[in-house]
């Protein structure tokens, strides 16, 4: 009998012009876990996304078991047992657990009945799963979210896995056992594909490693013959040093002091509660925590776009709680936040380069009209020192490749010479080189004297880069720890807010 | 006492060409499609539902006929905003001036050829859509009157609208069509039909409104065809659906609230309250926009329009 | 258990070039041309006759181009009013209102203030219809901002109470007791109406003023861009320090008080009273203009002028054959659908199985 579960050969796609995958070939087993590597922007999500359907090939064939078959559309893909897992849940925040699960199953035809709740918690059950059908997903955590998502493929009976970065949002307990599941499922013989860029998860959980680069696949390695220093060569294409610079700095001074603030979100929850903290000239403090934590509130309310209820944020002594966003861009504090869609905040996205440097700085000038040769001489200014890519200073940034925008949004953000700087999710999605581009930056920008707040998702990342880091848990700070100091798994227990290093407010 | 139930009365027809404006809407909308053609699809239905009453004097091919016509009228709006993913507001106001141009055309067409220049329904045809009382259940005191002695489109309206919030809420079909309009991504990860389903529930809302449109013309005309019938009553379905919060059961509360707010000038005492004509009419106008602002300071998440209206949906976007 | 093989038809993203999207729109109004005349076929008329008789019509003699012209003044000004709050995708449908308003403002002053030198009344007239229509676009700019309230029904609402206003005031305090039968507003004085210019009411340089005017507002100023920032995420704006409640009001005001101009211009120039079609559907024609112009001044003349010579011309045409004025509105819906189906090539372009792609 034929093992082979999935079989690509020679596929190609494009978006445009852009090339997002060229003679890519993989193939998987049943009853194994292939890890898919590569740098963001190497392809892996839109072949997976082939797979399921959600986008169709311009080139080469897939066999499932086998045989010869086209994926039109997720229906098909669902038909032949291939299940996704998406790295932004594909959920409706509206409905229940229960109603998300059945959604596209063949079960209660006609009408919804109480008894789908059963067989979701048999089927939760088998694979140690824990899940409450009728919670809304509004009211779900983000692990929680990704347990709906996994009993979603299995509900439809899916034999061929496919997760896109799944730990991404995890923290490294929720890790754990997210993969004992995995290692569950590969037992029962389904076949496994987990896309990663973390080298020390595709050692752990994968059997073999297929690597994807500039959207080619380059070779297949099997996990136990190979190390971290191979796989990251074979991914980037050549030796890399693996290490962040952590420089250290001479100055002693104070330039922000966050004091029990206490910020309320949109919904007018408590979002940041009792918060204290500072930051020094010529330091990066982290800032670690689940999604969702409170860091945007964080952000967003040391920039003046949030209201803080209590508390005050001390700027050289000076109170920011109750300033303009204008004005405390005035002081010198710069803020970048970059979301999930990359361009929600900073950036204008229909505008170019030239437009978008101008963001915070239209309104100088006596007259009524706007100045744009400035901004046209910083636009090329950046372009050279980032090594940005781009048809021209006047394309619109939404057609520049993710890395490049949030390149544009850092550049200026460093050009306006500020002495705070806040950077939320810098290097969300860049690929490797870019990153290191960023972490220089900031380093740079470190040795000036600017005090960095930088709010990051990569633990490995930040114990590396920052000199403290601060963990967020439930909108409270669980610990504020020295990064030479502490281990991954601390981190992890703080975020979950299972140890807590009980904060005084005078921090 | 009596005054007040006739009021209530009058309260429901009118406000039952809206109850089915709305219902169509929300169905429209739940499956992500804002549509701003109500009115027109409603002016489509009112002059097919006529013009087949007035030629044929049945009073179920009439309704058919309206039905059919609002369904075509949703059909091309479903055609530009689904398969061609067109502007849904621009394609709605599109479909408001052609559906009203169709009907006021076709309309005096209509006159022009009649007898007398007025076409007029026929007694037989009156006569099926008069009010009726419901054997025994009519003669109860005051409710007898109040919920039993309307016209059958009355009733068919409400049934309507309940099992529409059936259908919405605890069919299959409700589910698939409530998560396209919520997460169209979602949806069509999950292995839904998005094209099918959302010109299925399209073209079954403007089908819906259509007969909204067949009430106007063949009820509140008095059996005579007018030009302009319609009036703005399509915009204010429109807004119903937020009064509504995207149910069609709270729509059955809603449009009688508005019906009510169309006949009060013909209610309240002259002699003691005076107030120019023009303030009546504007009446419903007025209170739409109190509750719009009202409902935008209150909202929930259930009870919001749903996420994905407005936007139209492209499986590859990046 | 598959459909066999790959889809026949499949659609794929497309990114033109602006030179490629103009002939795009030139396609696009020659095929609603094609289905206007199909229709029309339809109705036992010959299409060719029928486009000749619109074109005649609209352009023939001196007479007709200057009717022409007069519709599209009022169409234009109200197009310019809401580029201005499209621009910022506040989605105000409440030209009509605002073109009502600002027509009643301006009628006060021309009934009851009509001895003023006939400069005077005139530049106060058009500052009362700018204030007028600003104000009554400010109401539903305050909800959005306060409580984020939809901006399109609440705009709509507003034009019927403002149609309702006009009732009121033509029935009960400003009606002309010299009237008999149907109560009416009486006609405005010579020094109240606008002076003509080429034989067409001087709103026409009013609004040529305007384009350009709104060109550069948008393009070179400071509030211009603010506008473009706020359009794109009100997030951003908040974020660059931008004060969005005081933008979204001060532009909603602008876009109103143009509106507000172009009911002035009405009531001054062409109508020479107030009825209740002063605005006649021209608020609603105008969110098309702006949309088909793609909120872009200069191109809103030329799909202005090609509106108001199928209005002018329909209406000639109409009674040439005998047909019913609401044929205009069936062409006018007929021409949108294609021109709103034809841009989704702008934007995707089907690829078919056998390799080649769709032009």
């Amino acid at each position: 009998m034929n093992n082979t579960a999935i079989e690509l050969s020679g596929i190609r796609k494009t978006f445009g012009t852009v090339i997002a995958n060229n003679n890519v070939n993989l193939s998987v087993n049943k009853g194994e876990i292939l890890a898919l590597l590569g740098e963001n922007g190497s392809g892996k999500t839109t072949l997976m996304n082939i797979l399921a359907g959600i986008y169709l090939p311009d080139e080469g064939t897939i066999k499932v078991d086998g045989k010869e078959v086209h994926i039109n559309s997720p229906e098909d893909a669902n038909k032949l047992g291939i299940g996704m897992i998406h790295q932004h849940f594909k959920l409706i925040e509206v409905h229940s657990a229960a109603d998300n699960i059945i959604l596209g199953s063949k079960d209660n035809p006609f009408f919804l009945t109480k008894k789908r709740s059963q067989k979701i918690h048999e089927i939760s059950e088998s694979f140690g799963l824990e899940i409450d059908p009728d919670k809304k997903i509004y009211n779900m955590s983000v692990s929680e979210k990704q347990t709906v998502e996994i009993l979603k493929v299995l509900y439809k009976g899916a034999k061929i896995l496919i997760l896109d970065e799944p730990t991404a949002v995890l923290t490294p307990q929720e890790t754990k056992k997210l993969f004992a599941i995995l290692r569950k499922m590969k037992e029962k013989g389904c076949a496994v594909i987990i896309i990663t860029h973390k080298l020390n998860e595709v050692l752990e959980i994968s059997d073999r490693v297929t690597i994807l680069r500039k959207g080619e696949s380059i070779t297949t390695v099997n996990t136990a013959e190979t190390n971290a220093n191979e796989l990251t060569e074979l991914m980037v294409g050549k030796a890399v040093e693996l290490s962040i610079d952590r420089p250290e700095t001479e100055y002693n001074e104070n330039v922000l002091e966050i004091h029990r603030l206490t910020v309320q979100n949109e919904e007018g929850m408590d979002a940041l509660k009792d918060v204290s903290f500072s930051l020094k000239k010529g330091e990066i403090l982290g800032v670690a925590g689940i999604a969702g934590s409170g860091q945007k509130e964080l952000c967003e309310a040391i920039a003046g776009l949030l209201k803080a209820k209590e508390g005050a944020i001390l700027h050289h002594k000076q109170n920011l709680v109750g300033k303009t966003p204008a004005e405390i861009i005035n002081l010198g504090v710069s803020m970048s936040f970059i979301p999930e869609d990359r361009l929600g905040m900073g950036l204008v996205a229909s505008m170019g380069m030239v437009e978008n440097m101008l963001l915070k700085t239209y309104s100088q000038g006596k007259t009524p009209f706007v100045e744009k040769k400035e901004a046209r001489e910083l636009s090329e200014k950046i372009i050279e020192k980032l090594e940005i890519s781009t048809p021209g200073i006047d394309t619109p940034v939404r057609r520049l490749s993710g890395g490049n925008v949030q390149k544009v949004l850092l550049g200026r953000e460093i050009e306006n010479n500020p002495n705070v700087l806040i950077t939320a999710y810098a290097v969300r999605g860049l690929d490797i080189n870019s990153s290191y581009t960023v972490y220089d930056a900031l380093n740079e920008q470190k040795q000036k004297g600017v005090a960095i707040l930088f709010i990051g998702e990569d633990l490995d990342v930040m114990l590396e880069l920052c000199d403290r880091i601060m963990v967020l848990c439930h909108g409270e700070i669980t610990g504020i720890v020295n990064a030479g100091e502490t281990t991954k798994e601390e981190l992890g227990l703080l975020m979950t807010g299972a140890i807590n290093k009980g904060v005084s407010a005078n921090a | 006492m009596m005054r007040f139930i006739d009021f209530l009365y009058a309260a429901i027809k009118a406000g039952t060409p809206l109850l089915f404006g709305t219902t169509g809407e929300i169905i429209t909308e739940k499956t992500g499609n804002l549509n701003l053609g109500v009115e027109g699809m409603m002016y489509m239905g009112a002059f097919a539902g006529f013009f087949v009453g007035y030629h044929t004097s049945n009073l179920a091919l009439a309704l058919i006929a309206a039905f059919v016509i609002g369904a075509f009228g949703a059909l091309i709006y479903a055609f530009l905003t689904v398969t061609l993913r067109a502007n849904q507001t621009v394609t709605g106001l599109a479909l408001t001036i052609f559906g009203t141009g169709f009907a006021n055309f076709f309309g005096q067409l209509m006159i022009k050829h009649a007898p007398n220049g007025t076409p007029k329904l026929s007694e037989t045809f009156m006569d099926a859509v008069s009010a009726k009382g419901i054997p025994l259940l009519s003669s109860i005191p005051y409710v007898g009157k109040l919920l039993f002695s309307h016209n059958v489109l009355v009733y068919i309206a409400i049934i309507v609208a309940i099992i529409c919030g059936i259908y919405l809420k605890y069919t299959r079909a409700g589910l698939n069509m409530r998560s396209v309009g919520e997460n169209p991504a979602a949806a069509d990860a999950a292995g839904l039909n998005i094209t099918f389903i959302k010109y299925f529930n399209i073209t079954l809302g403007g089908g819906i409104c259509g007969l909204g449109g067949a009430y106007i013309s063949l009820i509140n005309g008095g059996g005579v065809w007018n030009n302009g019938c319609v009036n703005g009553q399509g915009w204010i379905a429109v807004a119903l659906v937020i009064f509504a919060s995207w149910s069609p059961v709270k729509a059955l509360f809603g449009s009688l609230v508005f019906g009510a707010t169309t006949v009060l000038q013909y209610y309240v005492p002259k002699d003691i309250i005076e107030i120019p004509n023009a303030f009546y009419v504007m009446l419903p106008f007025v209170i739409t926009a109190i509750v719009l602002v009202i409902t935008s300071i209150k909202q929930t998440k259930e009870g919001a329009q749903p996420l994905g209206c407005s936007n139209n949906y492209f499986r590859e976007e990046r | 258990m598959l459909k066999s093989g790959e889809p026949f038809v499949r659609i794929v993203k497309n990114d033109i070039s602006d030179r490629k999207a103009a002939l795009l729109s030139v396609y696009a109004v020659i095929f609603a041309i094609i289905m206007g005349g199909i229709f029309i076929l339809c109705l036992g008329i010959n299409p060719f006759n029928a486009y000749a008789s619109i074109l005649k019509g609209a352009l023939a003699t001196k007479m007709a181009i200057q009717a022409t012209v007069k519709i599209a003044i009022p169409l234009l000004i109200s197009a310019l009013g809401i580029t201005l709050a499209f621009k910022m995708k506040f989605w105000n449908i409440g030209a009509e209102g605002q073109i009502i308003v600002g027509g009643i403002f301006a009628t006060y002053f021309a009934l009851f203030h009509h001895n003023l030198p006939h400069f005077v009344l005139i530049l106060v007239m058009l500052i009362a219809g700018m204030i007028g229509g600003g104000l009554w676009a400010l109401i539903p700019a305050y909800f959005k901002c306060k409580f984020d309230t939809n901006e399109t029904l609440f705009t709509l609402m507003l034009n019927y109470i403002a149609l309702y206003f006009i009732k009121f005031f033509v029935e009960g305090p400003w009606r002309d007791p010299e009237s008999s039968g149907f109560p009416k507003i009486a006609m405005f004085e010579q020094n109240a109406r606008l002076d003509k210019v080429f034989g067409v009411h001087a709103g026409w340089i009013i609004a040529l003023v305007l384009v350009v005017f709104i060109f550069i507002y948008l393009k070179y100023t400071k509030q211009g861009y603010e506008i473009s920032v706020v359009g794109e995420s009100q997030n951003t704006a908040r974020y660059a320090g931008m004060n969005v409640k005081k933008i979204v009001l001060r532009t909603m005001f602008l876009s109103g008080a143009v509106c507000g101009l172009a009911g002035m211009a009405q009531v001054s120039g062409a109508a020479f009273t107030l009825s209740d079609g002063v605005a006649g559907g021209v608020g609603f024609d105008a969110i098309i203009v702006a949309w088909l112009a793609r909120l872009n001044p200069f191109v809103c003349v030329v799909v202005t002028l090609l509106l108001s010579i199928l209005e002018k011309g329909c209406s000639v045409m109409q009674s040439t054959f005998g047909l019913s004025t609401a044929v205009s509105d069936i062409l006018q819906g007929i021409i949108l659908f294609c021109i709103l189906g034809f841009d989704f090539f702008a934007q995707y372009k089907p690829v078919f199985r056998n390799g080649g792609a769709a032009k």
